[in-house]
């Protein structure tokens, strides 16, 4: 098999929508066929009976209250297990109260500048947004044009397919010292390193969705007679958009793990290094605190990119 | 000469076994305004000879002149009306039209007229109510409408519709049968459709192309059709002349041309 599809290209296809719809049960209601009431006759108990109608405000709130009590039931008993953790294994890990003073601490000034490598942990989070964001962009700006050259061409995707899938499993941090070594920097170096974490999703599920443009559409435009550059702009680039965006997606979250990782190894300012540095001073309760914002940072970044997408796909607008 | 000539065309595929023959010394002269239905087993070679007369497939020999003028590439003066609709899911119902029209008209007509020429084909075949819905979120029988209004806009010389209506549930495309006939009545366009339904090329055509099956497809037999128009499906059910035809149709495509698979 010689197409790219990423399991993640799958995109969500929408069902047609009939022209005459069935009839919708309303609450309480039964739709009954005649077939189903032949198998049932009589009925011995109604059903009215079995199901007395409940409200709606009741099934929200009971809704609501589950979306709360679960969530909550697993956070508690993480916090029984950070407990005994503590209490039983090693007393190196703080309790929760002592995390939650140290971050009360930390984001009482998140952007306070005491030198040159004493930054409060808002720098650290940007100054890692920055080189994920500048290796992305990058990484974007490359891999999608590779990515319809791959999709649009044989020869191309011929050429180029075994070099991508040799080089996407590697892990992007085996480049760093690549890196370090070409651009003889630190800053280069971590940027490159998001670079090549960013541009093989987007190169794959570019060519993917190049690849999976139904043949009519591009007959549609060759009886319009549209020209190269409006077949881009009117059919090639709309069609692949929704595939373009889930490359990102998957991009974008994976660079944000990675940035953490190698900036450990590079060092300088950035939420990477301030864990390790953070851990040579033995300050456990900064790094748990760390933890828990690196992952808000990754929601928003992933929400960011799901609203984007639902933007631009037609298929979920 | 015709007005649509389709001279002795050939189509050979290259395929892994070998050259693949699926259509050979095809041949049919149409006239202006004439509605031809072409009707032949699944995988004949029907599409093939419609995408021939589109441009969008070139002829192995043989060739196709339109207006005396050889076609070579595709072009809106034989709009093509694809099965699957082929709308641009990203575009609304206007724009799918507008597009086209943009494309036919940009330098000849201003954009106001554009606009009043797009409004003018969704009127046509009644979907001037939904604008500015996604095909996403239209059926399919109205998917099909704004893919003929597409088509209409372009002003074609000749109407190419693969199995335009193939795809939808009898009571829609009885419906869009109508708007077709209507549409044609009103503007005498030239039109080619393929199709499987018997009923459908009795009632919509004035001559009826029956396929032989492949491979090496040809044309088997031609039916003129000699209803008088405008036609009424009730009318027509009991009508022996329709049944005439409806049986001779049958009997070329279950007798003479019997599936060796179904037998
Ligand atoms: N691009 C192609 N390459 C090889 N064979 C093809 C190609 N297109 C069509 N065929 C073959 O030609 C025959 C006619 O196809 P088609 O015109 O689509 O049939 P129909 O529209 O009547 O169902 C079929 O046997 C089909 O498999
Ligand atoms: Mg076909």
């Amino acid at each position: 098999m010689s197409k790219v599809i990423a399991l993640a290209t799958v995109l969500p296809v929408k069902s047609e929508r009939p022209e005459s719809s069935l009839p919708v049960p309303l609450a309480g209601e039964r739709i009954v066929t005649p077939a189903a009431n032949a198998e049932r006759q009589p009925p011995a108990v109604p059903i009215q009976a079995l199901s007395p109608p409940v409200s709606r405000a009741r099934l929200r709130a009971a809704a609501i209250a589950r979306a709360i009590i679960l969530p909550g039931a697993v956070f508690l008993l993480v916090l029984v297990v950070w407990m005994l953790v503590n209490a039983k294994i090693t007393s190196d890990i703080p309790t929760p109260a002592a995390t939650w003073a140290r971050a009360v601490e930390i984001f009482g000034q998140p952007f306070y500048v005491a030198g040159p490598n004493d930054m409060g942990i808002g720098w650290q989070v940007l100054y890692s947004l920055g080189r994920v964001l500048a290796g992305f962009a990058l990484a974007v700006a490359v891999g999608i044009p590779v990515g319809f050259l791959m999709g649009a061409s044989r020869d191309v995707h011929q050429a180029c397919y075994p070099l991508v899938q040799i080089l996407r499993p590697v892990s992007p941090l085996a480049w760093l010292p690549i890196g370090l070594l070409v651009f003889q920097a630190k800053d280069p170096s971590a940027i490159f390193v998001i670079f090549i974490t960013s541009i093989w999703p987007v190169i794959v599920n570019t060519a993917a969705g190049v690849q999976a443009i139904p043949k009519d559409y591009l007959n549609v435009a060759r009886v319009l007679r549209l020209g190269k550059l409006e077949i881009t702009r009117r059919i090639l680039l709309p069609a692949t958009l929704p595939h373009i965006l889930t490359g990102m997606r998957l991009s974008l979250s994976v660079a944000w793990m990675v940035i953490v990782a190698a900036e450990m190894l590079t060092g300088g300012i950035g939420i990477g290094f301030y864990v390790w540095d953070e851990w040579n001073n033995l300050n456990v309760a900064s790094i748990i605190v760390a933890i828990g914002l690196i992952g808000l940072v990754g929601i928003v970044l992933e929400s960011l990119m799901n609203l984007a997408q639902r933007h631009f796909d037609y298929n979920r607008r | 000469m015709s007005y649509l000539n389709i001279s002795n065309v050939d189509v050979v595929f290259p395929t892994n076994n070998g050259a693949f023959i699926a259509l050979r010394e095809v041949h049919l002269e149409i006239e202006k305004g004439e509605f031809i239905a072409i009707i032949g087993h699944s995988g004949c070679g029907k599409s093939t000879v419609l995408n021939v007369v589109a441009g969008l497939l070139e002829a192995t020999r043989g060739g196709v002149l339109l207006e005396n003028k050889e076609v070579n590439s595709p072009g809106p003066d034989r709009a093509v009306v694809f099965q699957n609709h082929s709308l641009l899911p990203w575009l609304t119902v206007y724009e799918n039209v507008r597009i086209a029209v943009d494309k036919v008209f940009g330098k000849s007509k201003s954009k106001a007229e554009r606009h009043d020429w797009t409004l003018h084909n969704l009127r046509l075949v009644h979907m001037e109510h939904a604008l500015d819905q996604r095909p996403g979120e239209i059926s399919g029988g109205m998917k099909q409408r704004v893919g003929i209004a597409r088509a209409l806009a372009m002003q074609p010389k000749v109407l190419l519709m693969d199995e335009p209506f193939g795809a939808l549930d009898a009571l829609t495309r009885a419906h869009l049968q109508e708007s077709v006939m209507e549409i044609q009545a009103a503007l005498n366009n030239t039109v080619l459709m393929i199709t499987h339904d018997v009923d459908e090329a009795v009632l919509l055509s004035d001559r009826i192309v029956m396929m032989t099956n492949g491979p090496a497809a040809t044309v088997g037999e031609i039916l003129k059709v000699d209803l008088p128009r405008p036609r009424n499906r009730l009318e027509l059910a009991d009508d022996p002349t329709y049944n005439h035809y409806r049986a001779e149709v049958l009997r070329f495509l279950y007798e003479r041309q019997r599936r060796p698979e179904a037998a």
